[in-house]
């Protein structure tokens, strides 16, 4: 089964559910029909102000197009989505070395596993690529790191658990501009964004990160688990206050969430979905793709209208 | 906790509160705010429709807008129906003391389960237990270092074989904690997914070897609305006694915690707060319901007092009060009391009104370090009369605690203004006027 065919079978439920508030429609859209589609976009994690709006806006198109069709309203919707989901694309090529990530996140939505996925992706590309274990917090953290670089034959900083995260992060620096290291991914501990002193620490490390290499960290990804209700806009807005996000990275999207976590999140914050994760294997990470992430959100409307 | 939805009910309640009488317009808005609020707060969509439309009857049958007090009926009518939703009273959790306990955590991944056995552990060592940790997350890169590495720093003992099977390793286990007379089986399980069938076919076996007394599914508090269906399918399979709320100390909403129960029937047993293996408490739906409520939970507060402070030191305190012979070292003392009792913030939002004032608003740990140094840096003549201290011995006080003279002037002052509160408190002798004194003890 590929990527695109697995995020379709996670998604399931959230097409149809949004497929059938649509073919309720026969011909006129009535509050009725609109209230249906609302609840449907809620129970997709979409939120209710997100929904509310795009439903605002699906009105507007409705009116201001003629819409009439069930099927022609549906189109209009994937269209409105995609457009949410659609913000600019970070270059493919890295230029400067090291080009370094920074991944950071609440608990258990899978950062770790996000690198190990990177590492394989960009080593399989023929970069050298380095991981920095700034996750000196939780037990075990920097043992899975280091499995995860031994698997994609990835070079390995780190210190003793309980060491200065943002000494981590230095040493990694000077170990990769040494040894020449295209990319260097530094995990961090999860963090709950409401805990003034973890994040005050991250800021460390990206001031440590900065004085080292004033051009870096490239890219900040915030990984979000796609189980993650509403409070996902929440750790978006502080972290991307405190560090500056660069980009998101949605996990655990195959079959048990709703996925529309994605929409309000690039909608309300324009960062880009930068890649997402349907599985557990190291080749589960996959480029985001509005078009195609709206199709397997949607999909077509089922025949049966 | 909840915080986000304190503010919003609170909100709620002050418009309708606001209102002398009270028409059923008034309650249809007022439960349109209350179905935005849960909605946002990420309580299951059918959940919320079935709330709003239970409390909108009740509401309405329960003579609320003859009532004197419409807006205060009100709120008890929310009040009833959040603690019920959310499971009414707590069910305790009765292990037997004659032989080999075993409870199972399930759960998707990342749900924070390693973590939750250290602490589970932990919590009925404390009553008496003798647990042991059984690894049997073969899946996950490195759960099981992590469950060694927890094991060893609160000394539990963990069983691990990373040669074997999740269902040879639990089955192993089982009978080593026989042997070893162990009364407590915590078994960790890898996350998985509720539609992976090989996965759940895995965890069901092991369930149906191991025959477990209490099967936990371990949730996370920042869930979505997909939360109920995952659980309700573990239900299913393996047959679930209780739910743990995980990171609970986070800005989540948790409105996961107030559908899941709804849904399936098993009841919230135990929250997550922090990362800490002692961050374990044991759910009480009333309590919580007056929290969300912003109607403080002082339930709470008194036991966690009564867990920390020390009786005798209590009433010395007590009698110095009375007879106005209150010094600096006692303050002292009763702030080291207070400090044992756990971040202030946790406190301070247990005390009705003060949890909404006070988010957003970061509460300064340190201030009572920063106190405490003020103090230990005056001589035992000083503390005892702080009159005597002058210019120069603030400098020298300031110098000694790493504080400025101002801070040092401002403790003072504060300090006086609680004795002659503490004077005050003795005349007239009421409750009302110790929780004055009590709020007035927390500097902020």
């Amino acid at each position: 089964m590929n990527i695109l065919d697995r995020l379709k079978d996670g998604l399931k439920k959230t097409r149809t559910q949004i497929a059938s508030a649509l073919s309720g429609a026969s011909g006129s859209f009535d509050d009725r029909f609109y209230d249906a589609l609302e609840d449907a976009l809620i129970l997709a994690d979409i939120g209710l102000e997100t929904s509310t709006d795009l439903i605002a806006r699906l009105k507007s198109e409705i009116a201001g197009r003629g819409i009439t069709t069930p099927a022609a309203a549906y189109a209009a919707l994937k269209t409105l989505l995609a457009g949410d989901l659609a913000v600019t694309k970070l270059p493919d090529e890295f230029p400067p070395k090291p080009w370094v990530i920074l991944v950071v996140g609440v608990n258990g939505v899978g950062k770790t596993t996000t690198i190990g996925k990177l590492a394989g992706e960009f080593g399989a590309a023929g970069k050298k690529v380095m991981l920095g274990a700034a996750d000196t917090f939780r037990a075990g953290a920097v043992e899975q790191l280091k499995i995860w670089a031994q698997r994609t034959k990835a070079d390995f900083v780190f210190q003793q658990d309980g060491a200065d995260p943002a000494s981590v992060a230095f040493d990694a620096m000077e170990a990769s501009k040494a040894r020449g290291i295209d990319v260097l991914i530094l995990d961090t501990a999860g963090r709950l964004q409401n805990k003034t002193n973890l994040m005050n620490e991250l800021s460390k490390i990206v001031r440590v990160i900065k004085r080292n290499l004033p051009q870096a960290p490239n890219e900040v990804l915030l990984v979000v688990d796609a189980t993650t209700g509403q409070n996902a806009l929440n750790q978006a807005r502080v972290f991307n206050e405190i560090i500056g996000v660069t980009g998101f990275v949605i996990t655990k999207l195959d079959g048990t969430s709703k996925g529309g976590i994605a929409v309000a999140l690039s909608k309300n914050f324009g960062i880009p979905v930068r890649k997402i994760g349907v599985g557990e294997g190291v080749d589960d990470l996959q480029n985001f793709d509005p078009v195609s992430y709206v199709d397997a959100l949607l999909g077509d409307l089922p025949d049966r209208v | 906790m909840f915080e986000e939805l304190t503010n919003r009910f609170e909100s709620i309640f002050k418009k309708i509160r606001g209102q002398g009488k009270i028409s059923e317009e008034n309650i249809a808005e007022a439960m349109r705010d209350v179905k935005r609020a849960l909605l946002e707060a990420d309580v299951n969509y059918k959940v919320v429709k079935k709330f709003t439309a239970d409390v909108s009857a009740k509401a309405l049958g329960a003579d609320i807008l003859s009532s004197i007090t419409p807006g205060q009926q009100f709120v008890k009518v929310v009040y009833d129906e959040l603690a019920a939703l959310m499971g009414g009273n707590a069910r305790a959790i009765r292990f037997h003391t004659n032989r080999l306990n075993i409870v199972v955590l399930a759960g998707l991944q990342g749900s924070g389960k390693t973590t939750t056995c250290a602490k589970l552990a932990l919590h009925f060592r404390k009553q008496g237990h003798r647990p042991l940790l059984i690894a049997c997350d073969t899946h996950r890169v490195a759960a099981i270092d992590q469950l060694d590495t927890l094991g060893k720093s609160l000394e539990i003992p963990v069983f691990s074989d990373r040669a074997k099977s999740p269902l040879e390793i639990c089955r192993e286990g089982l009978a080593f904690a026989q042997r070893e007379g162990f009364s407590l089986a915590v078994i960790d399980t890898a996350g998985r997914l509720h539609i992976d069938a090989d996965m759940m076919a895995e965890l069901k076996a092991l369930c149906a070897a191991a025959k477990p007394d209490e099967t936990f599914f371990v949730a996370d508090a920042m869930a979505g609305q997909d939360a109920v269906n995952v659980a309700k399918e573990f239900h299913k399979e393996i047959k679930l006694s209780g739910v743990i709320l995980t990171k609970m100390d986070g800005d989540s909403r948790g409105g996961a915690a107030l559908s899941i129960l709804d849904v399936i029937g098993v009841p919230l047993q135990f929250i997550g707060v922090g990362e800490k293996p002692d961050g374990l408490e044991l759910f009480y739906p009333e309590r919580m319901a007056s929290r969300i409520l912003g109607m403080g939970d002082i339930v709470s507060l008194v036991e966690k007092a009564q867990e920390n402070f020390d009786l005798e030191e209590s009433k010395k305190l007590e009698k110095k009060f009375r007879k106005s012979t209150f010094s600096l070292q006692d303050f002292l003392e009763q702030l080291r009391q207070i400090k044992k009792m756990g971040p202030l913030s946790d406190l301070l939002a247990m005390i009705p009104g003060v949890g909404s004032q006070l988010s957003g608003a970061d509460v300064d740990e340190k201030a009572l370090s920063r106190i405490e140094a003020m103090i230990c840096s005056m001589t035992a003549e000083e503390r005892d009369r702080p009159g005597i201290i002058d210019g120069n011995r603030r400098r020298r006080i300031s110098l000694g605690s790493g504080t400025t003279v101002q801070d040092i002037n401002k403790l003072l002052k504060q300090f006086d203004s609680m004795k002659s509160m503490m004077k005050r408190m003795n005349k007239i002798g009421s409750r009302r006027g110790q929780n004055a004194a009590l709020k007035s003890m927390f500097p902020y």
